[in-house]
């Protein structure tokens, strides 16, 4: 996957997540937690979803790292297995 | 129309899923349901064919009303006699008496109350309906009849039960009623408010709230949680589920219903959940046998009545029963609750969001993870004394994770 189609996916998941929301309209540098009105409970469904999308488990620990969506496609970026 | 909770008064029959003719099992969705609240998919506790159709799609009919005419498997090989198997009828008398399981005590109730057992979900063993079963939905009928509801048009139960074809005209059919997202809110927001000041006129609140030290349980389940895959992940949430559902069962003044004047402790710990909605509202739909369930079993639970609520899909089981509630607001940044109890029940328990916070023990000094945990108390059942045993019992399961 290659950064837009990662970013693509992450707005498909949110847009799941949070239909009645306008992502047009999303802060990529904002938390989404406070943007969307996420609790835990969307937050586990949205990292359950990125594994299923792209192979890679974010762990617990990591979770402050992908709360933004900027930081979450960079996050999977660099967790993206290089193919050549 | 099944009761879906005191503060619902009626509801529209949006969608058959079965047919004239079918034959259906017991667990089965036969239908969808429409409340001021959310969609709701009815489940059926017999197992047979479905004889007739009694409400057409798109049709508002008070709780209570038959909705079809179940004839079950035995009965329909010994002499095709059709029976009511989904909703108790207005005009019974026409009907043959419905086979349902319940104790003596439980149907000598219904008939002083006038509840009809084939409208009751039962609790007991094998589905057996007990006496608190019956008080449940005699409470829910009568606590949701003061409510102002909506104008609608509703017909006569009795001459409409009549008059029904046994087919639902096709027109409506295709095209069942379905209130706007708007008016759907709006609705929920007087039946959420109309439910809400009943319970503060009727119920002598009291509120107590303790620090309970988070440190050992979060620890524990991120260390459980490093061995799971991300689907089987446990949140905060589910500890503090089960924590609540062992704590009712201890002090089981806590859990039950006022009814009749007196309190019925409950027989078991169904446990409602007080759900936000995306888009506004809240809903408390039930898990049931919180006490009894390991942890992955109600994260799994706790995500299905979650999704199911904000996806507009819970079945009726799980709107029909809960014996205490919890609301968790702690996502949302607050630090401390105070809720109004959901009546009949009898006590909400309401935690806050997670803090790190200075945590004084032995004689030194810490930052531990903590969280404000507050109940509110029915009086006419407890006082403070019991009230803070509850809350102890909560906290004390909470510091062994390992045995929740």
């Amino acid at each position: 996957m290659n950064e837009s189609e990662i970013r693509a996916t992450v707005l498909g998941i949110l847009a799941r997540i949070a239909p009645e929301a306008d992502l047009t309209q999303l802060d990529p540098d904002v938390e989404w937690q406070d943007q969307l009105d996420l609790d835990s409970m969307n937050l586990l469904s949205m990292m359950v979803d990125i594994e299923r999308a792209t192979g890679i488990s974010v762990p617990e620990r990591d979770y402050t790292k992908v709360s933004t969506l900027n930081s979450c496609v960079a996050y999977l970026m660099s967790h993206t297995p290089v193919t050549h | 129309m099944p009761v879906l909770g005191a503060d619902m008064e009626r509801g529209t029959l949006s969608r058959w899923r079965v047919s004239v003719g079918d034959h259906i099992t017991k667990g089965d969705i036969i239908a969808d349901v429409d409340t001021d609240k959310a969609t709701m998919e009815v489940e059926v506790f017999e197992t047979g064919v479905v004889e007739r159709l009694l409400v057409q799609e798109g049709e508002t009919v008070p709780v209570g009303t038959p909705l079809a005419v179940l004839v079950a498997d035995g009965e329909a090989a010994a002499a095709s006699t059709p029976s009511p198997a989904l909703a108790p009828s207005n005009d019974g008398a026409a009907m043959p008496p419905v086979r349902v399981e319940a104790s003596p005590l439980a149907r000598r109730l219904a008939a002083k109350l006038g509840v009809d057992l084939s409208a009751v979900r039962g609790s007991g063993p094998q589905g057996a309906i007990t006496r608190v079963d019956v008080e449940q939905a005699a409470s829910a009928r009568s606590a949701a009849a003061p409510v102002a509801a909506p104008p609608v048009a509703t017909p006569p139960v009795e001459a409409r039960s009549a008059a029904v074809p046994a087919e639902p005209p096709a027109a409506q059919a295709t095209q069942p009623a379905r209130p706007a997202d708007a008016d759907r809110r709006a609705a929920m927001r007087r039946a959420t408010g109309a439910l809400m000041a009943r319970s503060k006129q009727e119920i002598p609140h009291y509120y107590l709230g303790t620090h309970i030290d988070l440190g050992h349980a979060l620890r524990w389940m991120e260390e459980a949680n490093l061995e799971r895959s991300v689907a089987q992940r446990l949140i905060p949430a589910a500890l503090l589920l089960k924590a609540v559902g062992r704590a009712a069962r201890d002090v089981p003044q806590m859990n039950g219903f006022w009814v009749d004047d007196e309190f019925r402790a409950a027989d078991g710990v169904h446990v409602g959940v007080a759900t936000s909605l995306r888009g506004g509202g809240l809903i408390a739909p039930a898990i049931h046998d919180v006490d009894q369930k390991s942890l992955d079993q109600l994260m799994e639970d706790l995500r299905d009545v979650v999704e199911r609520a904000r996806s507009g899909t819970l079945r009726t089981s799980q709107m029909s029963d809960p014996t205490i509630t919890i609301t968790n607001l702690g996502d949302q940044g607050v630090e401390t609750v105070f809720g109004v109890i959901y009546a009949p029940q009898v006590a909400l328990v309401g935690f806050g969001r997670v803090i790190e916070r200075p945590w004084a023990e032995n004689g030194l000094l810490g930052v531990r993870r903590v969280v404000h945990a507050t109940l509110s108390a029915d009086h006419r059942v407890s006082d403070g004394h019991i009230g803070g045993r509850f809350l102890t019992a909560i906290s004390n399961y909470l510091q062994e994770p390992a045995s929740l």
